[in-house]
């Protein structure tokens, strides 16, 4: 409105000009050029507002457009689907063929181990097939859901947890059902194993693999030496057992990790882990002293001790072509309660004791790429056994179970194995089991990144 | 048990209280990225980097060191674009360090500042090691660098805000020095402009991007898969047809595929350093394209 009345005066001020110089009349002349002044000062002032607005449209333009280019570049790596968070799944398929010279009436002589344990049925065999889910769940927590489908049709829960990730310190709390970080291969699903079946020892102590309804609470140390100490609680479902139904725990544990490098070409890391747990009605098969098949029941305390080490080399760190992996884990076990001696007829309870250990050494070699060799060796030590009143029925066995494992396995990719391994196995005193398997392991879907 | 559980505790203790280090530290997954946090960071980072140029980073053992390392970095450097993922996801998972996660601004990848190649237009196993992200060896093209480096130093002032302005100048001083390089390296390299390699691992499209190469065959057969003999001869009949000046392997591939195929079809076979340290001269990221135009150059003389 200022401006319009200011142009009409102004286009009126160059008409009356003359005029109003005639006028003379200075006073006015006066106003009118502190007015002029005044539009001029305006319109200045205006166009440099109107530029500089311009200008930094032109910048913002500019910008918008280098942003467009940017997100060009990364909106085409991005997905779009409304599954784009869904965990992510693997599948792990395997099948076993078994010729041994055996029965599969599996027992270790002289060990009370209880679980799913011995070389399986002779034949073709299903494994156990491995469906799992895994994501982060918020900024907080990750978790994972591990299915393992069996050959019979029936499903187990192997892993159910969840674990948090942002804790301070290096501390990670994890719950629900999981691998006990226990030893060194206890951790590990069995399709990461260099063999087809676990350490005997594994076998004797710990029912195969020990996983536990628990919590666990992991904390590692701000060093240059990988040092991990940790401890778990939990029910107790070791060796096909159930666990204990009471307030509190039946199992609780404790470990050390530590581990480095050596050089660039090799690593290692050793442990140290102890285990306490009270299984309650934990089956066994075993041979008693007439040499019938039979089983026993154990409950009551168990005390196990780990000594784990394992060491890799590769040269340069790049094991494409070769490498080579050195591992052994000794573990001990007190046990005292009681155990019923033939639950099935006589069903005769008494205490029991007993103090044995297990170790094994396995190396594998990587010779060529995709080709892997190996060997095991697995002893157990009888130790000392007291039976009380059912010694006339299980006879003392001073006898020591071995077991010599040889393999050989093919990996076209790391997604896909095939193996060959031969044993010869004395975990029965009256029997020398001598074992041939075929084994392919495959992995689906997500790709899944293994542990050391 | 309960002796073991006190000197747990104590030891915790004793080890939160420790006093933090002053400098910045970085993990760094991969040579060229350990290199470039060095330049751009200066004294003010203490640098690890978790791999050599004599390893193949599609594979890498979750080595304890590693984690241990994980656990106290400030600022995590990885490629990305899933060249890490059969192993930095283990470590991250046992490093228990909240700052580096994906997501936080401790993790930082590298792939993410560049525009990708040879992304696959279907994803399947079949097809081998594919990336669903694109090629990830992003590190083969200075301009690469330069895009990187922008985004790092940026990155370096966010994380470490109270040395925001020292590492604006070692970016500065970093971009000037490495545009000029780069322009004396595309000088030098014109020769190259055009002509047909053969590589072993398909780890080169930026490289070729870059000089104008023409990659007319793999020594793979798939991405991922180690050269067969079968596949080996079919190239020797392809290279009959359409000839190659050169055979170009990184420094962590076996020698064996392309020693038989440089013989076989009589061009040379060139190993490129890859990396920082993937040769003797490759000490840095300057020297690293310094050797690698170099070593392109001798072998069309």
């Amino acid at each position: 409105m200022l401006n319009q009345k200011a142009l009409v005066s102004a286009i009126a001020l160059t008409f009356l000009m003359p005029a109003a110089a005639k006028a003379n009349d200075s006073n006015e002349l006066e106003a009118l050029r502190a007015e002029i002044q005044q539009m001029k000062q305006n319109y200045e002032s205006r166009i440099q507002t109107l530029e500089s607005r311009l200008q930094t449209a032109e910048t913002v333009a500019a910008e918008a457009d280098k942003k467009a280019d940017e997100a060009t570049v990364q909106v085409s790596a991005r997905p779009t689907a409304s599954n784009a968070l869904n965990p992510d799944i693997s599948l792990i398929l395997s099948g076993t063929y078994a010729n041994r010279s055996q029965n599969s009436n599996y027992h270790i002589t002289g060990f009370q181990a209880g679980g799913e344990i011995g070389p399986g049925t002779k034949g073709f065999n299903l494994g156990e097939s491995e469906l799992g889910f895994y994501s982060s769940i918020d900024p907080n927590f990750y978790g994972g859901l591990n299915l393992a489908l069996a050959p019979d049709n029936t499903i187990g829960v192997e892993e159910a947890f969840v674990q948090t990730s942002t804790l301070p310190y290096g501390v990670t709390l994890k719950a629900g059902r999981f691998f006990s970080s226990i030893g060194y291969l206890n951790e590990q699903h069995a399709h990461t194993w260099d063999f087809v079946d676990s350490p005997l020892a594994y076998q004797a102590f710990l029912g195969n693999q020990f996983g536990d309804d628990g919590v666990q609470l992991k904390w590692l140390a701000p060093t240059d030496m990988f040092l991990e100490l940790g401890a778990e609680y939990g029910r107790g479902r070791i060796a096909e057992t159930q666990g204990r139904d009471k307030n509190g725990g039946g199992a609780g544990s404790i470990f050390v990790h530590v581990g480095g490098d050596l050089g660039i070409s090799s690593s290692w890391r050793a442990g140290l882990s102890y285990l306490e747990v009270s299984p309650k009605d934990r089956a066994s098969s075993d041979l008693d002293a007439t040499g019938s098949d039979i089983t026993n029941s154990f409950t009551g305390n168990s005390k196990v001790w780990l000594a784990d080490f394992v060491w890799k080399w590769a040269p340069n760190g790049n094991a494409t072509n070769t490498s080579f992996k050195l591992q052994g884990e000794y573990l001990h076990r007190t046990e005292k309660g009681d155990l019923t001696y033939d639950i099935d007829s006589v069903s005769n309870s008494s205490r029991y004791s007993a103090s044995q250990d297990g170790w094994y050494l396995q190396g594998v070699y990587k010779f060529l790429p995709y080709w892997r060799a190996g060997l095991r060796y697995d002893q157990l030590n009888s130790g000392s056994v007291h039976y009380g009143d059912n010694s006339a029925n299980l006879a003392n066995s001073s006898y020591d179970p071995k077991r010599f494992s040889a393999m050989l396995d093919f990996s076209p990719s790391e997604f896909s194995r095939i193996r060959l391994q031969v044993s010869s196995d004395k975990s029965r005193q009256e029997a020398t089991d001598n074992q041939v398997f075929i084994q392919y392991q495959m992995s689906l879907g997500a790709h899944g990144a293994h542990k050391y | 048990m309960r002796h073991i559980f006190k000197a747990l505790s104590l030891s915790v203790l004793l080890a939160t209280t420790q006093p933090a280090q002053a400098a910045l530290n970085v993990f760094a997954c991969e040579p060229e990225w350990g290199a470039l946090a060095q330049e751009l960071g200066g004294d003010k980072v203490a640098v690890f980097t978790a791999t050599n140029a004599m390893q193949d980073v599609h594979h890498i053992e979750a080595k304890p060191s590693l984690v241990a390392q994980l656990r106290k970095a400030d600022l995590l450097v990885c490629t990305g674009a899933e060249l890490e993922i059969g192993w930095l996801p283990v470590l991250l998972r046992q490093a228990g360090n909240a700052n580096v996660l994906a997501g936080k601004t401790g993790n930082f990848e590298a792939a993410r500042y560049v525009r990708m190649l040879d992304i696959p237009s279907r994803l399947d196993r079949a097809d081998g090691d594919v990336h669903a992200g694109g090629n990830p060896h992003i590190q083969t093209d200075p301009r690469n660098i330069a895009k990187v480096s922008d985004a790092l130093s940026l990155r370096l002032a966010e994380v470490d805000a109270s040395n925001a302005t020292f590492y604006q100048a070692k970016h500065k001083d970093f971009a000037q020095r490495w545009q000029d390089a780069n322009k004396r390296w595309e000088a030098q390299a014109a020769p190259l402009k055009g002509i047909a390699i053969v590589v072993q691992h398909k780890g080169f499209p930026y490289l070729e991007d870059w000089l104008g190469l023409r990659e007319v065959a793999t020594l793979e057969p798939k991405p991922g898969v180690e050269p067969t003999s079968s596949h080996l001869s079919e190239v020797l009949t392809q290279l009959e047809r359409q000839p190659a000046k050169m055979v170009i392997r990184a420094a962590y591939n076996s020698e064996r595929s392309s020693q038989w195929l440089s013989e076989k079809a009589k061009i040379p076979a060139v190993a490129l350093p890859f990396t920082v340290g993937g040769s003797d001269r490759a000490k840095d990221l300057f020297s690293l394209f310094d050797d690698t135009v170099q070593r392109l150059l001798d072998a069309v003389k």
